[in-house]
């Protein structure tokens, strides 16, 4: 399944091939889950540091950790509301650092100085397995929060103005997982392909400002994924009257 | 890496779902308990524990800034009424001093007055007594000179 378009100019790229492990039956992408896992690491490296003595008047690594978990709040907050983002705060922060760790490490890592017999290792959102993954944790997410705090009350959320928005609504909850795990795949790779196409030409300078738009790009994938995440729950568990 | 971890077939494309997807799904649900246990419980307790503290150092300061403006205001009424004391103290001496004063300038008035009057009445009847004197001589010197005059001849 060789994806024909690119073949000729991204003959080295290698786009579309994935270092598979074979685990009895299935299939996985082995790329995806070696740079997950070191990027995993390191994050969590960082939070044991952090968190190994936490004073009062945080010092070094606990600020950076305290940043990011008001951050965090303050997003969970804003859009889940008062009453219940207490529940979703640790699967909304960990969407969020999972993806901008995970979009930053393809960035800023130099992968490629490591070589595989196929494929090569990237940002783990740059695969669409992942992208889908956490999209479709995000529809069951609002589903059971919806659920868990209304009961089958929550589909009322379906006819909730009108009962005109039922095939809108039942729509939503398919574009949702779709728009979510589209956008970030499609960022993410589009921002990879775009500095591997430029090295390849241009191997001076020019990529460089375009790398750092890919930063910013990635920063902000990971803050829309966790901020819309936030919102579908917001929106499953908010009341209406 | 071992070459049995790397050992893989090179075919796919971009979209190709396989057995990643559930497999990451469950890593990201497990790296939310890891995450949850390790970051988000104990950075929030610490940080809602100074939030707490916050507060309550707060209220606490609050609590003593309206205590000082008590006491504060006590202090300037008590400034206040201290001063009008003082006030009324002055006020009473300075009318003490005008009352002794004016006593004594009436007393010292009279007793003038009086002693000139008795000085004046001593004039008048040393004068008076003095005129007498002077009369009675001359009545006498004009009796030695009519004497004399007459017993010459």
């Amino acid at each position: 399944m060789g994806f024909t378009p690119f073949i000729f100019p991204f003959a080295e790229l290698e786009v579309g091939q994935h270092l598979y492990w074979q685990l009895g039956n299935i299939r996985i992408h082995g790329q995806v889950f070696l740079t997950s896992w070191l990027l995993i690491g390191a994050l969590l490296t960082l939070v044991v540091v952090g968190t190994k003595k936490m004073e009062r008047d945080p010092k070094g690594v606990q600020n950076l950790l305290e940043f990011l978990w008001d951050y965090i709040r303050d997003l969970a907050r804003t859009q889940i509301g008062e009453k219940v983002y207490r529940d979703w705060m640790p699967f909304i922060g960990t969407l969020f650092l999972f993806i901008f760790v995970s979009n930053w490490g393809g960035a800023l890592v130099p992968w490629r100085l490591i070589r595989l017999p196929s494929g090569e290792l990237g940002a783990p959102t740059a695969d669409i397995n992942t992208t889908v993954a956490l999209a479709l944790l995000v529809s069951l997410s609002y589903f059971y929060a919806g659920l868990s705090n209304k009961g089958l009350r929550y589909f009322e959320y379906y006819v909730h103005p009108t009962p005109i928005m039922l095939p809108f609504k039942i729509v939503e909850d398919f574009t949702k997982p779709l728009s979510l795990s589209f956008r970030l795949f499609g960022n993410i790779l589009a921002d990879e392909l775009v500095v591997a196409v430029l090295v390849f030409l241009v191997p001076l300078v020019l990529p460089v400002p375009v790398m750092f738009l890919g930063l910013f790009t990635s920063a902000i994938q990971a803050l829309i994924f966790a901020t819309l995440a936030a919102y579908y729950i917001g929106e499953a568990v908010e009341e209406h009257h | 890496m071992t070459s049995l971890l790397l050992f893989g077939a090179s075919e796919g494309g971009l979209f190709d779902f396989d057995a990643t997807l559930p497999l990451m799904a469950v890593q990201v649900v497990l790296l939310t308990f890891i995450l949850n246990a390790l970051f988000f419980k104990p950075v929030g307790r610490v940080v809602e524990e100074r939030e707490d503290y916050v507060i309550s150092s707060l209220a606490e300061a609050k609590k003593k800034l309206s205590q000082v403006e008590q006491l504060e205001s006590d202090l300037k009424n008590q400034l206040k009424e201290a001063r009008q004391a003082a006030q009324s103290v002055i006020n009473e001496a300075e009318a003490d001093s005008e009352n002794l004063y004016k006593e004594a300038l009436a007393l010292a008035t009279t007793e003038a007055n009086a002693s000139r009057e008795e000085a004046r009445r001593e004039i008048d009847s040393q004068r008076q007594s003095a005129l007498n004197q002077l009369k009675s001589d001359a009545e006498k010197l004009g009796d030695l000179i009519v004497e004399r005059l007459l017993a010459s001849k």
